[in-house]
């Protein structure tokens, strides 16, 4: 056996990961998610530049680039103000609805412990039939009655859940029950309403990005930005709450408040995107796993998720509009994905057990 | 008896979870830089005694004193960077790494402004150079046996660097050579000059490490003091229910606890 | 015993009494006995009738469907409908009906039944981990996120197809109005049989109920105690739905009652719960017909109005385990 004899260079940061220099140290990022991200990131890019070239008025690649840059009179107007809002919006929401799901299914150590399944997306739901039935709605009265149904739904599941604090079991199965109840009443107020109504309401319900244009995204814009900033900053408590709570408790970490924080920061951003889309399912259930597995990190990647989300949505919506004949609300697309994702899962579970 | 200038001491406690009353009136104290080791029969309280000095349990009534200030009133961090626990079951995420799970333990050094440094660097690899663990490093969590993972999460405890750690059982479920590796390394800790506070299950075990024993039972300090002073079969008899005898360790010159066997006891009834 | 049969033919005679036009007690028994002479209630009793018993097999199906789930997957926060399997039954009579145009009772009552089956082979495959603890969180949440799909496709098929849109709105939530006695006699013998199969498990169940180890130690065959399972709660929730429609709680709270009443034998909780399931059952009926007057609220509505309380009692008051 031969000696090592060459000195060992000094590590800087745990191994696997990079050393990112700030003021004060460096922050450790690991590898293989960087190479992860970088990879997705330069998807989603392929795949919106490919998106800006389809349409009724297709458009080749090098045109679509000197109308982003530059005005190209009509060829810039449908670029800019007709396909790119949208895409923007795909990548931003994705984003949104990544990252949530990733705080959801750390949070509740579970992968289907996604908020879209545990039932804020049904309560944003109720919140905007009742707007819609009641008051007629349009754009900002619809989103807004999703967006207090949303975040109503969640406080009260909280405080259902809460019993000397919320575990992660609770507070699925609590999710379930009030899912199930404002299902059925969500069921209830579209018999009762007229078929026009209901159908309305329906096609809200199947979520899409076609109303959103670039005053939508302006008003999302701040809040997400904030959301962004709050889950950066409570990334750092969650990982060490993954530990469990006494161990995390050692560590300085009170874990209620932290729960808290991230439960409300995780159904802000999904609360958003619902108000402004109708409610898209799955995106938050399957980004943070994929990003997992592709990044073989150590639980949930946070930042990866986002990009995950952002890469499915906006693949989404391209299919929804372009490749589906007759075009398709995203949130049907996204039912597909869910739908495939799940039997993917069954498949790696049975073949785990078999 | 109770020494008021130690670091950690607890006075007049009530220990209770939701109705249920642990203890009443409690008051220890932790003389410092001792090797202080908790034993009694089960739900004899001491591990609730460990949770409220950890301040993962709040007293009703009375209060743990860190340095002069009650504990409560530490900022959570703050408290966390002069005791460190070491729980009795804790979760590790899947797919992480023991390198990475030793490194979690530095988080009450780091901050917004204080990310990762040398120190925190070197706190790791001293951590899993002292729990024998550096060529598991890059190896997973949960593909290693219950012994080498003990050992990881007594690394983390280790990386958190505080003058005082708390061990709930950390010996539970270890094969008997890993539980003395383990306890041998706590001894070194202590001889390094940390205040250590164990729960162990085992009286001989406690009574090899221990210089401060307390016994406990029905949520009340029964003796605490040196083993050599306080374990007797009168003790044990009173604490555990046990007849036994008690001789000397043959390794170590501690008492050691032999219990009676039954042929024997019927033999003398 | 004797209050459950007390219970049982209050609710009945309730249910053929209450409604848009209450029918006197009075009437009800000469209609029923057949020495009335009002055409009138015999109309509105021409209705409740079948609405009554199908009520009461409806009910019957679910709460026992229900015991069988929570024993076989140990889980006592079970229940088909929240396990997504009505709603794969439903999804499936909604295929039946929208796609294939298939409107006759014995051709789409094997939609029901394959529907049934294919969700709870899915669950099963999920719930049953061998060695490992079956995790109930785990369970729960696959069901929901598989009702989640279905709902989904089920409205991208309703917005395709906004005729076919009022005729599937009939299968999304459970009702037992305006059924028919078609149904009805079509399906009864197969629930006849789920049920008979499942009172004969309930020996095996108990066994089971052990970990699957110790089950094993005692003599019992697991894995054909859970087929026998699963093709049980096949018939039993294939045909409620059939009947019905996707009704959730009622296999969750009944086998809770049951066992609260008899204790842990499931041969005790089966058949109690086929008692107790079809009272509740009819009276959300008749507090369905009672809340709205003139106009009705739907079974599968009232379920779960008084169901997810009672789930969320029981995850609050169970010391909730690990995941």
């Amino acid at each position: 056996m031969t000696v090592n004899t060459r000195a060992p260079r000094r590590r800087r940061v745990p191994d696997g990961h990079l050393a990112l220099p700030v003021p004060g140290g460096r922050i450790p990022i690991p590898r293989r998610g960087l190479l992860v991200g970088t990879i997705a990131s330069s998807a989603i890019i392929v795949v919106a530049v490919t998106a800006l070239t389809l349409g009724d008025y297709p458009l080749t690649v090098p045109e679509v680039i000197a109308a982003l840059f530059s005005d190209q009179g009509f060829a810039s107007r449908i670029v800019g103000e007709w396909r790119l809002p949208r895409i923007v919006a795909a990548i931003v929401f994705g984003a949104a609805l990544g990252a949530s799901g990733a705080l959801f299914q750390t949070l509740t150590r579970n992968p289907l412990g996604s908020p879209d399944i545990i039932g804020f997306s049904t309560g944003a739901y109720t919140g905007a039939i009742l707007v819609i039935t009641i008051a007629g709605g349009g754009f900002i009265a619809v989103s807004a009655g999703a967006l207090a149904g949303g975040l109503a739904t969640a406080a009260v599941v909280y405080v259902l859940a809460w019993r000397n604090g919320v575990q992660g079991f609770r507070l699925i199965i609590v999710g379930i029950a009030v899912t199930a109840l404002l299902s059925s009443v969500n069921t209830f107020l579209l018999l009762r309403a007229q078929t026009e109504v209901a159908m309305s309401a329906a096609i809200w319900g199947a979520g899409s990005l076609s109303l959103v244009g670039w005053d939508q995204i302006a008003v999302t814009a701040i809040p997400l930005l904030l959301l962004a900033v709050g889950t950066m900053i409570v990334i750092r408590p969650l990982r060490q709450l993954e530990l469990g709570d006494d161990a995390a408790h050692a560590h300085g970490v009170r874990p209620e408040p932290v729960r808290l924080l991230v439960m409300v920061v995780g159904v802000a951003l999904i609360a958003i995107v619902t108000a402004a889309s109708g409610p898209i399912a799955f995106i938050a259930l399957a980004a943070p796993q994929i990003a997992r597995r592709l990044s073989a990190s150590a639980g949930i990647p946070v930042a990866g998720s986002a990009i995950v989300g952002a890469f499915l949505l906006l693949a989404a919506d391209v299919i929804g509009q372009h490749v589906v004949p007759g075009s398709a609300p995203v949130g049907i697309v996204t039912v597909v994905i869910g739908g495939i994702y799940l039997i993917a899962l069954l498949v790696n579970e049975a073949r785990r057990q078999l | 008896m109770t020494a008021p200038d130690t670091r950690l001491h607890a006075d007049d406690l009530t220990l209770a979870y939701d109705r249920r009353v642990v203890s009443e009136q409690l008051s220890i104290s932790i003389p410092d830089q001792s090797f202080t080791v908790i034993v009694g029969p089960n739900a004899c309280g001491k591990s609730t005694l460990l949770r409220a000095l950890s301040r993962l349990l709040l007293p009703s009534r009375g209060e743990v004193v860190l340095d002069g200030k009650a504990i409560s009133s530490y900022r959570a961090k703050e408290a966390a960077r002069i005791i460190g626990l070491l729980p009795q079951s804790s979760i590790s995420p899947e797919g992480i790494t023991v390198v990475d799970l030793v490194g979690r333990g530095r988080y009450p050094h780091q901050g917004l402004i204080r990310q990762w440094t040398d120190q925190d660097q070197d706190a790791v690899e001293a951590a899993m150079l002292a729990t024998n663990i550096v060529d598991l490093r890059a190896r997973q969590v949960d593909e290693l046996s219950g012994g080498q993972r003990q050992r990881v999460w007594a690394a983390m405890a280790l990386a958190q660097q505080t003058p005082i750690l708390l061990l709930d059982e950390p010996t539970t479920f270890l094969d008997i050579a890993h539980q003395i590796e383990l306890l041998d390394l706590f001894a070194d800790l202590h001889s390094a000059g940390n205040t250590l506070v164990a729960v162990l299950h085992d009286l001989n075990h406690a009574s090899r490490y221990a210089t401060h024993l307390v016994a406990m039972r029905d949520g009340r300090v029964i003796a605490e003091g040196a083993p050599r002073e306080i374990v007797t079969s009168t003790l044990v008899r009173e604490v555990f229910g046990l007849e036994c005898r008690v001789i000397e360790d043959p390794a170590t010159g501690t008492p050691m606890v032999v219990p009676e066997s039954r042929a024997v006891r019927t033999a003398r009834a | 015993m004797l209050v459950i049969a007390i219970l049982l033919v209050t609710v009945t005679m309730l249910s053929l009494m209450i409604g848009a036009r209450d029918v006197p007690l009075r009437v009800v028994w000469e209609t029923l006995i057949g020495i009335s002479a009002d055409s009138d209630a015999e109309t509105v009793l021409g209705l409740r009738i079948p609405r009554t018993v199908l009520g009461l097999l409806v009910g019957a199906g679910l709460g026992v469907a229900g015991a069988l789930i929570q024993a076989v997957t140990r889980n006592p926060l079970a229940d088909p409908g929240i396990l997504g399997v009505n709603a794969g039954s439903a999804f499936a009579v909604a295929i039946a009906v929208g796609v294939f145009g298939i409107t006759s009772p014995p051709a789409y009552l094997w939609f029901a039944f394959g529907g049934a089956l294919v969700t709870t082979i899915v669950v099963y495959l999920i719930g049953s981990a061998g060695r490992a603890s079956i995790s109930p969180a785990r369970i729960t949440l696959a069901g929901v996120a598989i009702g989640a799909v279905l709902a989904g496709i089920t409205s991208a098929m309703v917005l395709a197809d906004p005729k076919g849109f009022n005729a599937m709105r009939a299968w999304e939530s459970g009702s037992i109005a305006d059924r028919g006695w078609e149904v009805v006699a079509v399906a009864a013998p197969y629930l006849a049989v789920g049920l008979v199969l499942a009172l004969l498990l309930g020996r095996s169940l108990n066994a089971v109920a052990l970990g699957d180890d110790l089950a094993r130690a005692l003599g019992s065959s697991v894995p054909s105690t859970r087929i026998l399972a699963i093709v049980a709660v096949t018939l039993l929730c294939g045909t409620a739905t059939a009947m019905a429609g996707p009704i959730v709680f009622v296999g969750l709270m009944i086998p809770h009652l049951a066992r609260w009443i008899v204790g842990p034998d499931q041969r005790w909780i089966i058949a109690y719960s086929m008692l107790l399931a079809p009272i509740l059952l009819v009276a959300a009926d008749v507090l369905g017909r009672i809340l709205l007057r003139p106009g009705e609220i739907p079974v599968g509505i009232v379920t779960a109005f008084l169901g997810a309380p009672v789930l969320i009692l029981l995850v609050r008051t169970q010391r909730a385990s690990a995941l």
